[in-house]
């Protein structure tokens, strides 16, 4: 029977992950992460899993050695936030490159400088074209059952590949919920056993990973990856099938709020998109068609989905709570603005940024953007294409 | 107890690097990875950090690798070994793998030295199971022979170059021996191709030792060096000859040379075979060789009294 807690976003990951009872952990500690970490490793200390920790003296060693550890055959996990997943950039290529099903919790917290300790998505977006499955959660028990979820994709034999799932610092991480537990046993059952592929620690056939790989076949390596990354969406609603049966719970490759008729509507992503919803139902109320689409599998973009579940829309407004500095709009809008871009009757579409380091987003904020919406389909003409919201201009 | 050493065992065993990767002819370090893992008695899984080794035995389809073997990136052969061994610990203790299996860490200077040396600290203090060397040839020779903190005083590079202003490198190296030493780890040694024996001898007692062990072996570069390409290992014997690569192992603590010169030769004769030390030799960078000389002795001098004051004491002995 599913147990009702009251728990942090923190805790919850924390108690998925001893669930799946993973092999080998690295991790290096990193607010507003450490207390994952920190729940886990007394999981290890108290004889509550069969995992090995090694608490390395860097992120960039957590990942090298995650990778280490998945290439000799087992199931590793690590967490990080911000800076830690900035310094494992690199790494994060030679995990994906190299196939391995990592699982990463990535509690979502702003890059320096200036330094902050809060939530947004920069870390996590400066790492969505690393070759990795990104799941992202709204709240508690999303990132629990993104986190169980997570171990089923990334080792599925058709894919084996990276994923972070990702929630938003303190915000998710440290905010107590209602939310339900599986038992221990249905999660093992669900994770299933480890399926080893090429392990490094079979002597008897030796194998050598990371290979140097010239002009003359690095392409074909890359379009492979590409190739499996077009394959991810089929098994993510699969192993979401299955999830439904011990859960009750149902999820997609995103979820849509109001969206089916309504005529303006937000894309946004994680704990911002709750705040939303609220609104929404306040301007419902006064008659105004609005909804929301909250990307769930942000990597790989489910670009041809989503652009059939936004294109009857009059007007959207993508808010990105990360900007990308010199590009044209925020990285969600870039893909948003894509997917739509093959329709001839798409909505208009404008960006706000929104809550950077921590920066709450206000239902006053999502009133203000719904009645420019409103506006904006009752004219056809945009004010604003990009702008902040929520600052001191 | 490791196994004794016997060249008749030695020839019937397996060389586990093959003939055909891609190192420079007359490159030292082929030679050392073969030594090394002709000495273990144990199936062994390794890892490189990227380097002359680890892009010219891995190319494509194409290995030279008989053993199980891991390139992750430059800076961090020792965390990725340390994910492999712990995995292996994880699936031992769970009885999914029962075999004894050794970990071996192979890096260049570059990797060792400088940019994985985080990663290396990290991984011998956490005490892993493994064994890391360095292969030492004084600097970045894959990507063209930069300086590095092995690079030797003096030495002319293509950062450091031997100029009209600076003429070469005017620091002198790290002594990354004595810093493994100073993590307290089990077992720490140098070793040179030139003592096939001893570097053999030494890796079969570090694989026998429980927890991390580091070993440095110098391994000459021609390229880098300006050496002719079949003087790999007069040159590493020069260098031992010369006091220059003192071979000695700190186990335990106890510090002991294990080869002395019978005679110590000057320091010139390892450095004049080498044009990277050529500019050395015009007399106005006379000073440049008498400081060069003055750091060795120095260096020799301190070894033989760590190894007079680590030796065990006899009332000890007799116990």
């Amino acid at each position: 029977m599913p147990k009702i807690v009251a728990v942090t976003g923190n805790e919850a990951v924390a108690e998925a992950f001893r669930q799946v009872n993973p092999d080998v952990c690295a991790a290096y500690p990193i607010t507003p992460s450490t207390d994952l970490m920190q729940r886990f490793a007394s999981f290890v200390n108290n004889g509550k899993v069969k995992t090995e920790m090694i608490l390395v003296e860097s992120e960039h060693s957590a990942m090298s050695a995650c990778i280490g550890a998945s290439a000799a055959g087992g199931r590793v996990i690590t967490a990080t936030s911000s800076q830690g997943l900035a310094l494992m950039w690199e790494e994060l290529f030679i995990a994906s490159g190299t196939r391995l099903p990592i699982v990463l919790g990535l509690v979502n917290r702003a890059l320096s400088a200036p330094l902050n300790i809060h939530g947004d998505h920069s870390d996590g977006m400066g790492a969505r074209d690393c070759g990795w499955i990104q799941l992202w959660s709204e709240n508690g028990q999303e990132a629990y059952d993104n986190t169980i979820q997570a171990f089923r994709i990334a080792e599925h034999m058709d894919i084996r590949l990276p994923a972070m799932t990702c929630m938003d610092g303190f915000i998710i991480s440290h905010s107590i919920e209602r939310m339900e537990y599986l038992d221990d046993e249905a999660v093992k059952n669900f994770a299933g056993e480890f399926r080893t592929l090429n392990p490094l620690l079979d002597i008897e056939h030796p194998v050598s990973y990371g290979p140097l790989i010239l002009p003359d076949y690095y392409m074909e390596f890359r379009r492979a990856h590409a190739e499996v990354m077009s394959k991810v969406s089929k098994v993510v609603l699969s192993v979401a099938k299955d999830f439904e049966k011990i859960s009750g719970r149902k999820y997609g490759l995103f979820e849509t709020y109001r969206l089916e008729d309504a005529e303006i509507a937000f894309v946004i992503l994680n704990s911002a998109a709750g705040t939303s919803k609220d609104v929404i139902d306040e301007f419902r109320n006064k008659g105004i068609k609005a909804g929301l689409l909250k990307p769930r599998l942000y990597r790989p973009f489910p670009y041809e989905e989503v652009g059939e579940a936004l294109k009857h829309l009059k007007a959207v407004c993508v808010l990105d709570r990360a900007d990308a500095f010199g590009a044209s709009y925020g990285p969600l809008y870039i893909d948003i603005a894509a997917s739509l871009y093959p329709y001839k009757e798409r909505p208009l579409l404008i960006n706000k940024i929104y809550g950077l380091g921590g920066r709450d987003y206000l239902p006053e904020h999502a009133e203000l953007v719904l009645n420019e919406l409103a506006e904006t389909a009752k004219t056809g003409k945009v004010k604003t294409f990009k702008e902040y919201i929520g600052v001191r201009e | 107890m490791a196994t004794p050493l016997s060249l008749k065992e030695l020839s019937k065993k397996e060389v586990l690097l093959t003939a055909g990767h891609r190192m420079c002819s007359g490159c030292g370090a082929p030679p050392v990875v073969k030594m090394v893992l002709l000495a273990s008695d144990y199936p062994v899984v390794a890892s490189n950090a990227t380097g002359c080794i680890e892009v010219s035995t891995c190319i494509s389809e194409y290995t030279a690798w008989k053993i199980p073997w891991i390139h992750n990136a430059f800076e961090n052969a020792a965390a990725t070994l340390s994910g492999v061994e712990t995995m292996y610990r994880s699936l031992k203790k769970q009885g999914k793998i029962d075999k004894e299996i050794k970990f071996i860490a192979f890096g260049g200077d570059g990797g060792t030295y400088d940019i994985g040396f985080q990663s290396l600290s990290g991984a011998m203090e956490r005490g892993h199971d493994m064994l890391y060397i360095c292969y030492d040839n004084g600097a970045y020779m894959n990507t063209g022979i930069q300086r590095s903190s092995a690079t030797p005083f003096g030495a002319d590079t293509t950062t450091c170059p031997a100029g009209s202003v600076i003429p070469g490198k005017l620091q002198q190296r790290k002594d990354l021996t004595k810093i493994m030493a100073a993590h307290g780890i089990p077992y720490v040694a140098q070793a040179s191709p030139s003592s096939w024996s001893d570097l053999m001898k030494k890796v079969r007692k570090a694989l026998e030792i429980k927890g991390p062990k580091f070993m440095n072996i110098i391994a000459p570069c021609n390229r880098g060096w300006r050496s002719r390409t079949d003087d790999a290992i007069l040159l590493s014997r020069l260098a031992v000859e010369t006091c220059y690569w003192p071979l000695y192992e700190i186990e335990n603590g106890v510090t002991r040379v294990t080869v002395k010169p019978k005679e110590k030769k000057p320091l010139v004769d390892f450095l004049k075979p080498q044009g990277r030390f050529k500019h050395m030799f015009a007399p106005e960078n006379e000073w440049m060789l008498k400081q060069a000389q003055e750091e060795v002795e120095k260096n020799w001098e301190r070894l033989l009294k760590e190894e007079a004051f680590t030796a065990p004491k006899e009332e000890a002995a007799k116990e």
